[in-house]
């Protein structure tokens, strides 16, 4: 009698977890809406022109912010590319920051690409003993 | 009496479950990538098999979403594209072929995802015409050069309905197929976005481990 009820319990909780196993349904890390395609335009150099994928993307970071959502990995650092190439490199360095403080893993190659937008500062770096 | 048929009820419902979720084949062996346990990925750009000279910028473009969205930092692959080019690196296949110590130096990533598209477009046949895209993907440790996971995939405009795996895998899909519908003038495009998806979401069976950003990161989901 008890072990039938404990058998049962058993499979109703295996019976439980297989379900949950199939059914869940796991929420997005990111909010991405069209970040993939302006990766995809720019790789390709064509699509909406850097001016209008810029107003997007900062469009999109609003949104996100207004949503208490994350941007995507490499959104910061691609507007700030854009930025860059539109000339305005103080803006593409806060860019290439805020890609670093919202994921330290990018560090290294930040870095690299703040250095080069930095000569002095790296120029102090090298002269420097430490 | 009445007992012991429900429980039989109950374990034959289980049974087909069980089944339901788990026609598979034989499970990857994850010690490698483990081990290594990557957090940063560098996709390199994809060389291209395909005559459509659009595909490698497709799948690479759409790769970032469904690694990212598995737990891993991925980097910037516009600003990877200019930075390969500003040290004269031409094509795909030279890309991948720059040794992993310098591609670890430049861009600090603990693995390269390498990957070959081997399908992407329409083909015209007298009855009907698909649009199909395929893939394959290697992981590399940067800094030990071991290989930590392959695999591939396939999405094609053949398929009936859409049984992209389950998971993370199977909610993706089912966003691009919405935005295919909305966009018919690129559909490989959008068959590109279902084919990463497959290819590289976390958690899928045999599939990339989820990452250290992951909910689920470090849990035995990979080979469940």
């Amino acid at each position: 009698m008890r072990a039938v009820n404990v058998a049962r319990r058993a499979c109703a909780v295996a019976l439980v977890g297989t379900l949950f196993g199939c059914a869940h349904k796991p929420t997005q890390l990111y909010m991405w809406e069209s970040f993939p395609r302006q990766q995809y335009d720019v790789l390709l150099h064509e699509g909406a022109s850097p001016d209008e994928q810029m107003h997007a993307m900062e469009l999109h970071a609003t949104k996100a912010r207004a949503a208490n959502a994350a941007l995507p990995p490499g959104f910061r650092a691609h507007l700030g590319m854009l930025e860059l190439n539109a000339g305005r490199a103080d803006r593409a360095k806060e860019l290439f920051e805020q890609e670093k403080a919202a994921f330290p893993e990018s560090a290294p190659y930040m870095d690299r690409l703040l250095a080069k937008l930095n000569p002095t500062a790296q120029a102090k770096k090298t002269d420097s003993p430490a | 009496m009445n007992k012991t048929r429900t429980l039989q009820l109950l374990a034959v419902a289980a049974a087909a479950l069980l089944a339901g979720c788990a026609h598979k084949p034989a499970p990857y062996d994850y010690a490698a990538f483990r081990q290594a346990n990557p957090h940063t990925l560098l996709v390199m750009p994809p060389v291209n098999e395909s005559p459509d000279i659009k595909a490698s910028s497709s799948i690479w473009a759409q790769s970032t979403l469904p690694l990212s969205e598995a737990g891993y930092y991925v980097l910037p692959v516009t600003l990877v594209d200019e930075t390969l080019r500003q040290n004269g690196i031409q094509t795909a296949n030279d890309a991948q072929d720059i040794p992993r110590e310098k591609l670890r130096d430049v861009f600090g990533a603990d693995a390269a995802v390498y990957i070959k598209v081997t399908r992407y477009g329409t083909a015209y046949h007298v009855i009907s015409s698909d649009t199909e895209v395929a893939a394959e993907a290697r992981i590399v440790d940067l800094r030990s050069g071991a290989l930590l996971w392959q695999g591939r995939a396939v999405a094609s405009s053949a398929e009936q309905g859409n049984g992209g795996g389950g998971g993370l895998a199977a909610v993706l899909v089912a966003a691009v197929v919405k935005q295919i519908i909305n966009t018919t003038t690129d559909a490989a495009y959008g068959y590109a976005g279902i084919a990463d998806a497959r290819l590289l979401s976390a958690p899928h069976y045999n599939g990339v481990l989820p990452g250290p950003r992951s909910p689920v990161y470090g849990k035995n989901v990979g080979a469940q």
